[in-house]
């Protein structure tokens, strides 16, 4: 569990000597060999520039509007270790993991703290329709073309601080490219794992294209496999052609200690399709970034978003859709139940551009709190400078329903069932727009194992936390 | 099978019942009848223990037992249903899942197992039929986007599902169109049998042409102020409620 008074603590202690803004570029530039010799010359093309906008802008504080509800700064008064090249692992992986999802088939890529684990020595995988995946750091030397024009293209380095220090630092990460007209059915996994015997802060970088015409679903999962204290800061950014659609679902299954935040940027061309499924199932403190451009007439975006936090955990799912061109519509569905101390913020903003006519855009935000102590923050924000769209929004938070209890109490099933039932009921909503049905029953299963007090963790996970 | 006993009950401070007595055996089907406000509601909610409602005396004793005492659940566990006059939407609960969990929770208060999923769709068909409801229905969340007719139907399927002693009908054919109404009651007289009992709250005499009462009760302002066969019904019907307001029917 977080202890903010012992954050604070810490955070005396560090500053009294440096900042951590100072402490993180002189990190920067006593490491800058190490960082740039595991990486590319087209990643380290950027790292320079990045580290001055981080020079300027540090860690952002809940003076910045957009991190209000969210305490970014404690996070760093930890002590963390800080690799720049991938550990030698002793271990075979298959024995500490091993995704078990019933008979869900899927082309998995593994991420040990940050760095792409090469699957039989191989950090790249082409697969016979020819969809390229693995390591970031390698594809970017492979195949230069796909990344120019679109690596740190939609990362904002110039307006938080915290991209701008993944872009300085981060060394590796998952690429995955689907070509023209691929339409592959089997999803991909993105396992990211966190192990180590010492805190550590990890940074790392994903890119994602679906070219024009293609049809993809990639699954990332976060897992913590060892009880120290994790930072993670992850920049992914996507590209869905014309014409194309990608699936994306994230499953947030951490310990208690782990904090983890995303920056998540999507551009959609024209008649692209979008679901993402962000699911929080078990995290200490999670902040979510995601920032949708339908940037081609007829894109379609639906974002789902669900949160299930107990104790002192904080869950912030921050969204922005912009509506860059007429006729395009957007969805938004964010559902969460927050229990004990558990503390939660919801901004969604919808920027509706002056020439984006015939927009669609809605947005719903819905909470249920267990107890008194628990709390919740929604905000939504729709800025709208056409005048022919069709924009809603609405946020509830609430209890549970008093009279569907007795209803179900009256039938039978007795109080904690029922109160089982209506959160799951609740939830539900979210769950059911994933389209992978194994993955699906089992977000089920895992969901409903949670709200019975247990820990949504996967069978073969070694973590007791 | 049910024994009230000079029950008084209140609301916020409002005294609601101000001395109910009623005796209900096994076989036997009563009505109870009164105008808005009366109190038949709250009778309803005291039975299947709806918390707003605060007994202050008196007694209610089921098979013996002492009904108060009792969690609503262990009530319907026990063999009370009530077909609700409002049935509760409750988005995202499928049906199906909604009366599993009733089901197994019954079976397991006696001490059985679980239906396997199975036996337990079979059991959901079987049932389905008695009130003709729609399978699109039962796949849906329990009573969301149910009409008024539907949502009176689900109410009766549950009851076959649960197969309850004592049955308490509130209101059951308020917004009932006249099919629908000879759907219901049919469910419940096919439901009957010698060792349950059902009670039947109503405001008009409609109902009570298709589920025939052995007793008619009229409830006013918190008392059963008048207790007789079917025959009280069609009397209430012919000289309306001011008969009994009026007090001059002695």
């Amino acid at each position: 569990m977080f202890s903010i008074g012992v954050n604070y603590l810490s955070m005396a202690d560090k500053t009294s000597t440096l900042s951590v803004r100072d402490e993180f570029v002189n990190l920067y530039l006593n490491n800058l060999d190490l960082i740039t010799e595991e990486s590319s010359e087209l990643m380290n093309h950027y790292r320079e520039e990045a580290i001055q906008y981080f020079r300027l802008l540090g860690i952002p504080s809940v003076k910045n509007e957009k991190y209000k509800y969210s305490k970014i700064e404690p996070l760093f008064g930890y002590d963390y270790e800080k690799y720049f090249a991938p550990k030698k692992i002793l271990f075979n992986i298959d024995d500490i993991f091993r995704c078990d999802i019933p008979e869900l088939d899927t082309h998995l890529a593994l991420v040990l703290n940050g760095f792409y684990l090469p699957n039989r020595a191989n950090k790249i995988t082409e697969l016979p329709n020819g969809i390229i995946m693995g390591s970031l750091a390698e594809a970017s030397r492979l195949y230069p073309n796909m990344f120019k024009g679109r690596y740190n293209t939609l990362a904002e380095n110039t307006t938080d601080g915290l991209v701008a220090m993944n872009t300085a630092f981060a060394q590796d990460g998952v690429f995955i490219y689907v070509p023209r007209n691929v339409v592959e059915a089997k999803p991909i996994q993105i396992i990211n794992l966190l192990m180590s015997d010492e805190n550590q802060l990890v940074q790392y970088r994903n890119l994602i294209v679906v070219e024009d015409g293609a049809q993809a679903k990639v699954l990332v999962c976060d897992h913590t496999l060892s009880p120290k204290r994790f930072l993670s800061n992850v920049v992914t950014e996507i590209f869905v052609g014309r014409n194309a659609s990608l699936e994306f679902v994230k499953m947030q299954n951490e310990h208690n200690d782990s904090a983890q935040i995303t920056h998540t940027y999507v551009n959609q061309q024209r008649d692209s399709h979008l679901v993402t499924n962000t699911l929080t199932l078990h995290g200490g403190f999670i902040r979510n970034n995601l920032f949708v451009t339908l940037s081609g007439e007829g894109a379609d975006a639906q974002l789902y978003g669900l949160y299930l936090t107990d104790r002192t955990q904080h869950t912030d799912n921050f969204t922005y859709i912009d509506h860059a061109v007429p006729n395009c519509t957007s969805n938004e569905l964010y559902k969460g139940i927050l229990d004990d101390q558990a503390t939660g913020a919801f901004n969604g903003k919808i920027l509706v551009r002056r020439d984006a006519q015939k927009t669609q855009a809605y947005q719903s935000n819905n909470s249920l709190l267990l107890t008194a102590d628990a709390r919740m923050n929604t905000k939504p924000q729709l800025e709208i400078y056409a005048d022919d769209v069709k924009c809603s929004h609405g946020a509830t938070v609430g209890q549970l329903n008093n009279e569907a209890l007795f209803y179900m109490r009256a039938r039978g099933i007795g109080e904690r069932e029922a109160k089982l039932l209506l959160m799951f009921g609740f939830v539900h909503e979210v769950i059911k727009k994933i389209s992978i049905d194994t993955l699906r029953e089992r977000i089920d299963d895992m969901v409903n194992r949670r709200l019975h007090g247990e820990l949504s963790r996967c069978h073969n996970c070694l973590m007791h936390c | 099978m049910l024994v009230i006993k000079d029950l008084h009950a209140k609301i916020n401070d409002k005294e609601i019942l101000k001395g109910i007595n009623l005796e209900v055996k096994a076989g036997e089907i009563h009505a109870i009848m009164g105008p808005n406000g009366s109190g038949k509601s709250t009778l309803a909610s005291v039975l299947t223990g709806r918390e707003l409602v605060e007994v202050t005396h008196g007694s209610v004793t089921f098979n013996g037992n002492d009904l108060l005492e009792m969690a609503p659940e262990i009530r319907a566990h026990e063999g009370i249903f009530l077909s609700f006059q409002y049935p509760v939407e409750i988005p995202g609960v499928s049906m199906v899942n909604f009366m599993k969990a009733a089901v197994n929770e019954h079976r397991k208060y006696r001490g059985l197992e679980p239906l396997s999923a199975s036996d337990f769709l079979k059991m959901m068909r079987e049932h389905k039929e008695l009130v003709g409801i729609d399978s699109a229905l039962t796949n849906r969340s329990v009573n969301e986007g149910f009409s008024g007719g539907e949502k009176k139907k689900n109410e009766i399927f549950q009851m076959a599902m649960l197969d309850p002693k004592l049955a308490i009908l509130d209101e059951t054919d308020s917004g009932l169109d006249i099919d629908a109404l000879r759907v219901v009651a049919n469910g419940v007289n096919k439901l009957k049998r010698p060792d349950n009992a059902v009670i039947v709250i109503t405001h008009y005499q409609r109902l009570l042409d298709y589920i025939v009462p052995d007793y008619v009760h009229i409830l006013y302002n918190g008392r059963i102020v008048k207790s007789a066969g079917k025959e009280l019904a069609l009397e209430l019907e012919e000289k309306g409620y001011d008969w009994i307001k009026n007090g001059d029917n002695a």
